[in-house]
């Protein structure tokens, strides 16, 4: 009974959710629909970063190569013919990409589905080896990509970039897709596989001496991560229509990380919480890069002083709270109930 | 290409190599004994430059004593990085320490981004550094001489001191088991210290060598030699000194020759190392020394 208690509960709520978002699109100011917007990407992104390191424990650093792969490919999917040819001025796009041109929705899943076999390409050698690499080659591959973009002129347009794309993300797009892959990601986590994934986390000799296929089931974490982050990269790209080589920072890796390790690794829900403090609180904290005025006496803001701060606080975390928000446990009804029960009996 | 082309470019790229391999070197023996990525070593290799750059500069130390301070120094910073933010988590699962190697990578790079900005600054090449070497209608510049000979210098005391002291014997021990050489009376913290100091001040003379052939500093520069050395640490063979060098040397000269053969090629060459790094993975991943430290299969 519980069950379909608890199911019947998620789907309240999640109508609930995009009862809300019916209202926040026709009511909030465009600043506030952006931030939301933001939130939802990089909830999406955060939950499947999470998969990866989190759950299944190997350290990656793929979010910005990977969301690059994700925009890139989408907006040349959704740019029309006509827009193609007058934007690639330097060099002529190569000739059979120049003609595709899909709707929003097939070139996000194209997206997704690219960034999966590189995914694939990138990470078979390495778990064939050893998971420690992992880190290292996904890092060196966000600089290929950075590389890559900036010189392959007649596929992505060099250092110009890509603009004009079209302004397809919405709160309903955004929110629709970060929803639906929390989902996903929960019913992977919550299945066998997920089960095989924290043998491996928790100790992986222990796991393939279970008989877990560990090469295969890190590869199943490692491309259900990298298609979700393709897809939220064409998302990002269709949220602020012009991008270029130098958009895809480490800066991006480092954000979802901080808010997978203040959540919790391994917490799909820790993450989603970080999410929304961090995303939020980084635009709160723009007042340290800018002048202070307390009491009269004015504190000239130092810029980049955001990003001292975070890295003293990602390691501080690691250091003295490595649980996080919520170590490894997630939120589920059961145990929401409980809490007030717990409250009453008092 | 002539004769004296092909022998620019092969003394250019031993020298570029000889400097990916001092950082190799850093690398290679902390994961050895930590099985631990250190991100911040690149980082580590800028910090260095830059107090070389302002001992000369604002210190005005005489050259050689400039890039003595900067190594000691480094050495310095190295301790200091493993005994705040890795020591704390020896015990934690792995993926703890690599986070924070990250963070502290992170932290450097900022951090002397608000100190000191993100314009490049020009290193002040020594005298006896700036001019040219010409042999027999070959022009080589001094530098590029004189950073090989130093990184061979440099591998010849640090094999010594691995395999002829009592030091080096705790460190090849201590990338062999740490709880049994800990159980044999070796103070483990004080070698692991020792192993930061000596990687830490070989990247901080990788990185002087690396100001004197690319004199502009800003700090972001450590974050490519980072990368590439760490692939050249992998083709030597993790944890393999000796290896470190012969896959700088390697990764340096491909990267020249590479840019000498195919000039349309030049704006790919960053990938490069990173290219050879998936090759030998898939191929051979103990590396060149063929050692296998704790890996599976």
């Amino acid at each position: 009974m519980n069950k379909t208690r608890n199911s019947l509960l998620t789907i309240a709520a999640i109508v609930v959710f995009f009862i809300f978002l019916w209202y926040a699109s026709t009511h909030f100011n465009k600043y506030s629909i952006r931030i939301m917007n933001d939130v939802a990407i990089f909830m999406m992104l955060a939950v499947s970063y999470n998969l990866i390191n989190g759950v299944t424990g190997q350290f990656s650093l793929e979010p910005n190569g990977f969301t690059a792969i994700g925009a890139y490919v989408s907006s040349l999917l959704t740019l029309t013919v006509a827009q193609k040819h007058a934007m690639f001025i330097i060099v002529p796009m190569i000739h059979p990409f120049d003609t595709w041109h899909l709707p929003f929705l097939a070139a996000l899943i194209v997206g997704g589905l690219v960034t999966s076999v590189i995914a694939f390409v990138l990470a078979f050698p390495v778990f064939r080896v050893r998971g420690d690499y992992l880190a290292i080659v996904t890092l060196g591959f966000g600089i290929v990509i950075r590389v890559f973009s900036t010189n392959a002129i007649s596929l992505t347009n060099g250092a110009l970039g890509l603009k004009g794309i079209s302004e397809s993300t919405n709160l309903w797009w955004s929110w629709g897709w970060a929803v639906f892959s929390i989902i996903i990601i929960m019913r992977l986590v919550n299945s066998g596989y997920g089960r095989a994934m924290k043998a491996i986390r928790d100790d992986e000799d222990a796991a393939i001496a279970m008989g877990i296929n560990s090469l295969k089931i890190k590869m199943i974490a490692f491309i259900t991560s990298a298609f979700f982050e393709g897809v939220a990269g064409g998302l990002l790209a269709h949220l602020i229509t012009t991008i270029s080589p130098t958009l895809f920072t480490f800066f991006l890796t480092f954000n979802l990380l901080i808010i997978i390790v203040v959540g919790g690794l391994g917490s799909m829900t820790g993450s989603i919480i970080a999410t929304v403090m961090v995303v939020w609180g980084s635009e709160l904290l723009r007042v340290v890069d800018q002048p202070m005025h307390i009491f009269s006496i004015t504190i000239p803001g130092v810029p980049g002083m955001r990003m001292i701060l975070f890295s003293v606080l990602l390691i501080a975390t690691m250091i003295f709270a490595r649980e996080g928000i919520m170590g490894q446990r997630e939120f589920s009804w059961n145990s929401f109930f409980n809490m007030f029960r717990a409250r009453k009996q008092r | 290409m002539n004769f004296t082309e092909v022998i620019q470019q092969l003394v250019n790229g031993i020298s570029l190599g000889s400097l990916y391999g001092l950082v190799a070197i850093g690398y290679t023996m902390i994961y050895g004994v930590l099985r631990l990525i250190n991100f911040a070593h690149g980082d580590v290799m800028m910090v260095g430059t830059y107090i070389a750059l302002f001992a000369v500069t604002t210190f005005l130390l005489p050259w050689w004593a400039a890039f003595i301070l900067a190594m000691v120094l480094t050495a310095f910073l190295g301790i200091a990085i493993d005994t705040i933010a890795y020591k704390p988590l020896r015990k934690a699962s792995r993926i703890s320490s690599l986070i924070t190697a990250i963070g502290v990578s992170f932290l450097l790079e900022n951090l002397f981004l608000v100190l000191f900005g993100g314009v490049p600054k020009a290193f002040p090449i020594p005298k006896i550094f700036a001019g040219n070497f010409n042999v027999g209608g070959v022009i080589l510049p001094v530098v590029n001489i004189f950073a090989p000979i130093l990184a061979l210098v440099f591998l010849f005391i640090l094999l010594q001191l691995l395999h002829h002291t009592k030091y080096g014997m705790a460190m090849r021990s201590l990338s062999l088991d740490i709880e049994t050489t800990r159980l044999m009376g070796v103070n483990v913290d004080a070698v692991i210290s020792l192993v930061f100091a000596i990687g830490s001040a070989l990247a901080a003379a990788g990185g002087i060598m690396w100001a004197l052939k690319y004199p502009s500093l800003n700090p972001l520069m450590g974050i490519l030699p980072g990368l590439k050395a760490f692939a050249a640490a992998v083709l030597g063979g993790i944890g393999d000194v000796a290896g470190a060098a012969i896959g700088g040397f390697i990764i340096g000269i491909s990267e020249i020759l590479v840019v000498a053969l195919f000039p349309e090629l030049a704006g790919y060459k960053d990938a490069l190392a990173f290219l050879i790094l998936i090759l030998v993975l898939l191929f051979k991943p103990t590396g060149i020394m063929g050692k296998n430290l704790g890996g599976r299969f």
